[in-house]
Parts: structure tokens; sequence; C-alpha cells
């Protein structure tokens, strides 16, 4: 460390981190679209309008049950009646999209997709009403300074953030031990990689499509209650969806680690080249440096970092 | 030429006259059901103004190998989609174990013991081959969500119970070096292979084989026709076949049923269709 200014290492490291939990909320997100894509070979376009819906039928009924009972009781209320939309929801997919679709070429399954998305934000909003509004689920929302006996002043740390980056890492594993160690698991990889011979050896397709699609749904409402406490449930959080494409072209679409690897190398990445790289081009690099590094990827490494390479025979 | 005094018996009007009536096996259903594992009644199947099946009548009886032959396009996958349920036939009933349906659903016919394979093979190719032969347990595990992720008791013994049933394919069909591998790196041969372990693992009562030797070298294909007779032979699993390679089938199939157009032409066994006028024009293309 000698010659360096130690203030410049902990600046860098609070530049790093916040980075790497700003990424953990487009893991988040990026998980949804792998678990459906790994299950059923289907790039979900409506997962950012589930998250837009998850986020409002959180909000609206928390609002309404904290007016008549205590908040302990007023939450776990609001987030199960969250999930029942969202198994509503997917089931309505199964029942009355999907079930229709059985042995359709990916590109058929995404076009239906792209149609659910405007279904759900329009129906959303049209029960739950379009406004922004503000989510308080009593996470702690003040900064910590972590380190202080290392770097003078320590390193500025979000709790929110902090918070998020914890239920990440649960849901994840979660997510891992579900995929490799049930019978379920096995079953939705198996219809990921061939519909006609997982219903041969007698998985249920509309089964497995409404599992799959419900643990998409409980997964978008735990990233709406994190950005939604960020930045308020609102509209824009379908565009959040779009955050999460870098991520999964870099960490591979059918992998649960590489959606979170790709997340904390995003964050981390356009958080860095924003503060070292953008002031030598005029800034504003944030915005577009995800971009960069997918289409990057994309020319170098198709499969993504932990992608399956899938070579078809012709 | 000998073919031309053989008996004419297993001739049907290549018309496909509604009451075409298979020769050789009873079909009336009030006897049938003893020996039949499988019948299939006047089966037609249409798509658009296109008749893939018309009015196919046959039977499966337990423990004998049944072959399908007939040219490119004779309806002969179609048959086996509509018995396993991926196809819902236009009419016609399929009766299995003494259950007469219209049609059924690939999971339900797989819980009912029918297990097939596909004509391109279908593996879940990012898998192992252990994992792709254990998913053909997948309607065998009893134990609940819960239980299973714990590794609990019941479950784990169960666990262990159904590998080993698995291990004892893997072992039979002489592919212990490549159990850990993905299935989607090894040779077609021997991804034909699995995907006869995956449908053995279901520990079937039929069992549908699409071409299980196209594609295939002489070697392969003496391996492949070994491990079809073994599974018959030691399972006493009634097997129904669709194969071209001719000589294969004589050898391997105890009854052939021949199909042309979407109609039945011929059904009996081996030396009988060797020696059908009908057959040989089909596939010669004689006459008409």
């Amino acid at each position: 460390m000698l010659g360096i200014d130690p203030t410049k290492i902990a600046f860098f490291a609070e530049v790093l981190v916040s980075g790497l939990l700003s990424g953990v909320l487009y893991a988040l997100v990026a998980l949804g679209f792998v678990l459906i894509f790994k299950a059923s070979g289907v790039f979900n376009f409506a997962q950012g309008a589930m998250v837009l819906v998850a986020g409002l039928a959180l909000v609206r009924a928390f609002g309404w049950l904290e007016a008549s009972m205590p908040f302990w009781l007023a939450l776990p209320l609001a987030i199960i009646f969250a999930g029942a939309v969202m198994t509503g929801i997917a089931w309505a997919v199964e029942r009355f999209v999907l079930r229709k679709l059985v042995n359709q070429t990916a590109l058929t399954l995404f076009m239906a997709t792209i149609g659910i998305s405007f279904v759900l934000e329009g129906l959303g909003q049209q029960i739950f009403g379009a406004q922004v509004y503000k989510l308080d689920l009593g996470l702690p929302r003040d900064n910590l300074f972590a380190l202080e006996s290392l770097f003078d002043g320590g390193i500025l740390l979000n709790k929110l953030d902090l918070w998020s980056a914890v239920l990440a890492a649960v849901l994840v594993a979660a997510l891992v031990i579900f995929f490799q160690k049930t019978r379920m698991g096995r079953a939705l990889r198996a219809v990921a990689d061939d519909h006609s011979a997982a219903q041969s050896v007698g998985i249920p397709l509309t089964r497995v499509w409404f599992v799959v699609w419900t643990v998409a749904g409980l997964v978008a409402i735990a990233a709406a209650s994190i950005w939604g406490s960020k930045v308020g449930v609102q509209f824009s959080l379908v565009f959040v969806s779009l955050k999460a494409l870098p991520v999964i072209i870099l960490g591979g679409l059918t992998s649960i680690p590489g959606a979170i690897v790709g997340g904390l190398l995003i964050g981390a990445g356009e958080k860095l080249a924003e503060v070292y790289l953008g002031p030598s081009v005029g800034g504003g690099i944030e915005q577009w440096f995800a971009y960069v590094v997918a289409l990057v990827v994309l020319l170098v490494r198709p499969q993504g970092l932990f992608g399956d390479r899938i070579i078809e025979r012709i | 030429m000998t073919v031309m005094s053989a008996p004419m018996t297993f001739a049907v009007p290549s018309l496909c006259s509604p009451h075409a009536v298979s020769s050789g096996t009873p079909t009336d259903h009030a006897g049938a059901a003893a020996c039949c594992l499988l019948e299939i009644d006047r089966v037609s199947l249409r798509f658009g103004g296109i008749k893939a099946l018309n009015d196919v009548s046959f039977d499966i009886r337990s423990g004998e190998i049944r072959a399908i032959i007939g040219p490119n396009g004779a309806g002969k996958t179609s048959m086996l989609n509509c018995i396993n349920g991926f196809y819902r036939p236009s009419s016609g009933h399929i009766v299995f174990e003494g259950v007469r349906r219209t049609h059924t659903r690939p999971s339900i016919a797989a819980r009912g013991g029918i297990a097939r394979t596909f004509q391109n093979v279908a593996l879940f190719k990012g898998m192992t081959v252990l994992d792709n032969i254990m998913t053909g347990r997948a309607l065998k595990i009893r134990s609940g969500i819960l239980k299973q992720l714990i590794r609990f008791g019941p479950a784990l013994s169960e666990e262990i119970e159904h590998r080993r049933k698995v291990e004892e394919i893997i072992e039979f069909l002489e592919i212990q070096a490549i159990r850990k591998t993905p299935v989607g790196k090894l040779p077609y041969g021997l991804q034909k292979r699995v995907e006869l372990g995956r449908a053995l693992a279901m520990e079937p009562r039929l069992l549908l084989l699409d071409e299980p030797m196209a594609g295939m070298n002489l070697e392969e294909k003496e391996d492949m026709s070994r491990f079809i007779v073994e599974v018959n032979r030691t399972y006493r699993t009634t097997i129904t076949l669709i194969e071209h390679d001719i000589g294969v089938v004589m050898n391997l199939s105890d009854r052939i049923v021949v199909l042309d157009h979407g109609c039945k032409i011929a059904d009996g066994t081996p030396a009988e269709i060797k020696s059908n006028q009908q057959v040989i024009e089909a596939y010669l293309g004689v006459g008409g």
C-alpha cells in the first residue's frame, strides 16, 4: 500500500461495494428471467410487468391493512396477499396461454409473453391504481460506516442495500437447493430441455409450468419490495427488467449463479466505470455501460459466463 | 417368384374400407381383453385435409415384440403419438389394459406404464446420463418435497432405492463409464442407448421405440438389438417398435403390422409379411 493514499483506497472500496449492492438488485430481477427460461425454454418478456404487479399488490394491500391492524401483522398478510396474486397470475398464464402452446417454438412462446406483459401492466394498474406509491416495509434506510478502524472515516454503506443483499442470498440458496435436490427441480430442468421427452416420462408439463411461474412470481415480489422501497412502486419498475437483460447475457441465460455473478459484475462495473472512466469521456457512462458489456459478451462468448453452450447439429 | 404363391390372407383392400378386419388376431372386444395389452380400434387421425391414419386396427399382446413398419409418411410415428397421448385420434378407440379411451394425455399414459423413445433423440441435454435416467423415476418418487430437501428417513432410503434401480439399468446397458457425462457430449449411438435407459427406468409395461436404430452403424445396431431382446426377455416388457431396417425387424419381432399412407395393409408374423404381395408393392412402388 506504499505510495497509495489510503483515502483513495477507501473511496475505491466504497464505489465498489455500492456497485456490488446495486448489482444484487439487478440480480434479483435477472433471477426471475433465468428461472422461467431454465424451466420452459421461454424468454419471459413479462418479468418486468410481474415485478410491477407484485409491487402494486403488495403496496396497496399493505397500505389498506396497516390502517386497521399493527404493522407486524399487516406486513405478512400483505406479502401473503401479493403471493396469492402472483399464484393466480401463474395459474391463469398456464391455463389460458401456455397450455395452448405446448410443443410450439420458443419464438411463439416469447411472443406470447409479450402479450402477457401488456395484459399484466394494464390490468395491474387498472385494479391497483397507477400512481406512485411509497413502500415502507420497515427496513432500515439509514447509512452506516464500516471498517472505520482500517480507513479514516470508514466506508459509507446503506443498510437497505445490505438487507437486500441478505435477502437475495437467501433466495438464491433456496432456489439452487430446490433445483438440484428435489424431484420437482429435476422435472423443471427436464422440461426446459425437451417438452415431449419430459411428457413421455410422465412429467405433467402443465403443473411444472404453473410451479415455475409461481416461483418467478415470488421472486418478483422480493424484487418489487426492494426496488419499491428504493424508488417507490410505480410504472417504471417495468423498465427495471431492462437492466436485467445485460445481466443475464453476461451471466448466461440458464444459470442461477450466473444471474448473481452477472448482476454483481454489472453493478460494480458500471459504478466503477462511471467514477473512474466517466470524467475522461464526459460522464454518463452508467446508463449504457452494461449494454456495451453485454454486446462484447455476445461477440466473444455468446453463452455467457456460466450458460450452457448449445450446439445444434444440422 | 415364390412370393406369388403365398397365401393372401393378410391382404386388406388398399382403399382402407372402414370395416377392414385385421386377420389372424381376434379383435372382438369380449374375448380379446385377456391376451391383449393394447388394442387399437379403428383409429383415424386427420390433420386438416390430410389423413395421417385411416381406420387402423391392430392389437399388441402381452410380452411380445410388435413392429410397425411402412414407407416414409405411412403414419407409424403418428400411431405411437396416439398411443402415448401426444396426438388425439379424430375417431376410434385405444384400449390399454382393458381401459377404453378415445384419447389420453402423455402424463397419464406414462403413469399407466407406457414409456417411449423418440425418432430424433429427445434427451435432457444439459443433464448427465445418470440424471437423465433418473428422470424416468419421476413418477415413482413418493416422498414430499420438504422431505426430499432435507433427505430424511424414508425420503433418503427412497432416493437410495431409486439410485440402485438406475444403476442396475446403467449396468444393463453397459454405460457405466459415462454415467456422469452430460448427454449432449455423447455420440449419437450412446445417446440412443441413454434414451432407452430413461424409458426402462419407468419400468414400463409397454415400451414404444421409434426407430431405435436409425443412424446407427452395424455394430451399434447389433448392440441395440441385443438390448431390446434382453429387455423383452428379462423384464417381460412388451415392446412396440418402428424400424426401417427390414433385416432387423424380421429378426426381432414376433408380429409385424404394415402401414402405408395411413392405412393398415398387412398384419402377421415376419414370414407372412415377407411374402405378402401388397407389402412388396408398397415398398417397391410396383403397380398400385
